[in-house]
């Protein structure tokens, strides 16, 4: 595999993850992180989406009208979403339950249509078939991380398996039901973003501006 | 990203080459779409089939996974009711009968008064169906399905009552889109299982049955038509109390149920 072609792959995993630098995806990533399984679905649906995306937008890429590219965009986005929607009701009808409405979702996921637009129109094809992955990965890596601490922690299991014995159950583990609100995704999102950027001290931003620390001494 | 892809004007950056383009994605999009939906739709259709007869059998305690869920379906014998009377029809066909299309059909629905409306119903059809259970030839249990919004969605689900028709056997919800990991504890079997031996009216006819904010406290005089509602869930917990309002009430079940308590309408 090509320098290019191993980037493209594996880039968007930790050092350009979707989530944790672009901070895209969010809106899903927050919704069924609350157990497992569901985020498993969702990552491998967003996965699948964003690579044939990224294949035909690139495919059509020479062709694509300057004025009606994102809309085109958009309508292949929406379609491929609705063909995992379908197939995930006719092939895995109890989790397509608990996903409900956020596979629909994904047609309005910017980690999508952020890709096609930034990479896929400008790109080859076996190039922005790999980008897709690659994207599909990095969220599908945060997903697994959030939604394993958030059912951990908020239900004591893993999978629906018990992991650590609730009280409610006889155990001795009292499950922090915040765990299963949204704002705890904002939480473990916002505390992996702080150790990625610990590890990759690159990836954090620059101050937009500083206030002057010496402006009074200056004025005199 | 709000920048032009490329400087240069495409070949199809003309009106006609656009009108092109747009015409041929929206073709190939929409055939794409309309084929996996017709391809995929006997599955869909068999999966939720078996999906409701699965739920009627676990609400019934019969479900057992080492069975084929048709052949203990075999033992289920749904009955078409007249929600006015509480009586039977004798002559409609369960088979044919389909509640959803019946509501929604005019001539066979009431517009539910919006007073006693508690759980958002809309219209209900005239007739229900219901499920009766029999043991040896006796009716064991009696299934109605029940509906009613919750916080975010409407809740539809089967309540199983023991043939004294006024004790609860079980309650399960095999639809709805309340918050995942919250307003989910109604499909949770742990919480199901608070439903059994409850009973839904008082001595004076009164529908009593309700899932209450918090825990039942032991002191409660009402413990016995109480069920524990989950803290951060309190909406869809009423969404259930106004169901069990609504559907147990005379408007609902309640001429049947009371035909069924008098040991009629076996």
């Amino acid at each position: 595999m090509s320098s290019t072609a191993k980037r493209a792959l594996l880039a968007p995993v930790v050092d350009d993850n979707p989530v944790t630098l672009h901070v895209l995806g969010i809106c899903s990533a927050l919704a069924v992180t609350t157990s497992l399984l569901p985020s498993l679905y969702m990552a491998l649906a967003l996965t699948v989406v964003a690579t044939l995306a990224n294949t035909a937008v690139s495919a059509i890429r020479h062709m694509l009208p300057t004025s009606i590219r994102i809309i085109v965009q958009m309508t292949i986005i929406a379609s491929l979403v609705i063909v995992v929607d379908e197939s995930l009701k006719a092939f895995a009808f109890e989790t397509s339950r608990e996903l409900s409405v956020f596979v629909g979702l994904i047609i309005t996921n910017c980690i999508v249509l952020g890709r096609t637009e930034s990479f896929a129109s400008k790109n080859p094809v076996g190039l922005s078939f790999l980008d897709g992955i690659g994207n599909g990965l990095g969220y599908s890596v945060i997903l697994i991380l959030v939604a394993s601490t958030r059912e951990l922690l908020g239900a004591g299991t893993l999978l629906g398996y018990t992991i650590l014995p609730t009280v409610a159950d006889g155990g001795w583990y009292n499950p922090n039901g915040m765990m299963l609100l949204p704002p705890s995704a904002f939480f473990v999102i916002g505390l992996i973003i702080w150790a990625v950027r610990t590890w990759k001290a690159e990836q954090v931003e620059k101050p937009e501006f500083r206030i002057h620390e010496v402006h009074r001494t200056e004025a005199l | 990203m709000s920048e032009p892809v490329q400087k240069s004007p495409r070949k199809t950056d003309t009106v006609v080459g656009t009108l092109l383009v747009a015409l041929v994605v929206s073709l190939v999009c929409s055939s794409f779409v309309a084929s996996a939906a017709v391809l995929l739709k006997p599955r869909q259709v068999a999966n939720a089939i078996l999906d409701m007869r699965r739920n009627i059998l676990e609400v019934a305690g019969l479900l057992d996974p080492e069975s084929d869920v048709e052949a203990l379906f075999d033992g289920i014998e749904p009955r078409v009711v007249d929600l006015e009377t509480g009586a039977y029809v004798e002559d409609a066909d369960p088979e044919a009968f389909d509640p959803a299309e019946a509501a929604k059909d005019p001539e066979q629905s009431v517009e539910v008064p919006a007073e006693i409306d508690v759980a958002r119903v809309g219209r209900r059809a005239n007739h229900a169906l219901v499920y009766v259970v029999r043991r040896d030839g006796e009716v064991s249990k009696i299934i109605l399905p029940v509906s009613g919004y919750g916080l975010w969605s409407t809740m539809y689900g089967f309540l199983a009552l023991e043939a004294d028709g006024n004790t609860v056997a079980d309650i399960t919800f095999y639809s709805h889109g309340e918050t995942p990991g919250l307003g989910d504890f109604i499909g949770k079997p742990a919480w199901r299982g608070l439903w059994r031996g409850k009973r839904a009216f008082d001595e004076s006819g009164k529908v009593e049955l309700q899932v209450v904010k918090g825990r039942v406290s032991a002191d409660d005089p009402l413990a016995d038509y109480h069920v524990d509602g989950v803290s951060g869930a309190t909406l869809t917990g009423n969404g259930v109390t106004n169901m069990m309002e609504y559907w147990l009430g005379d408007h609902g079940y309640g001429p049947y149920l009371r035909n069924i308590q008098r040991g009629e309408g076996t």
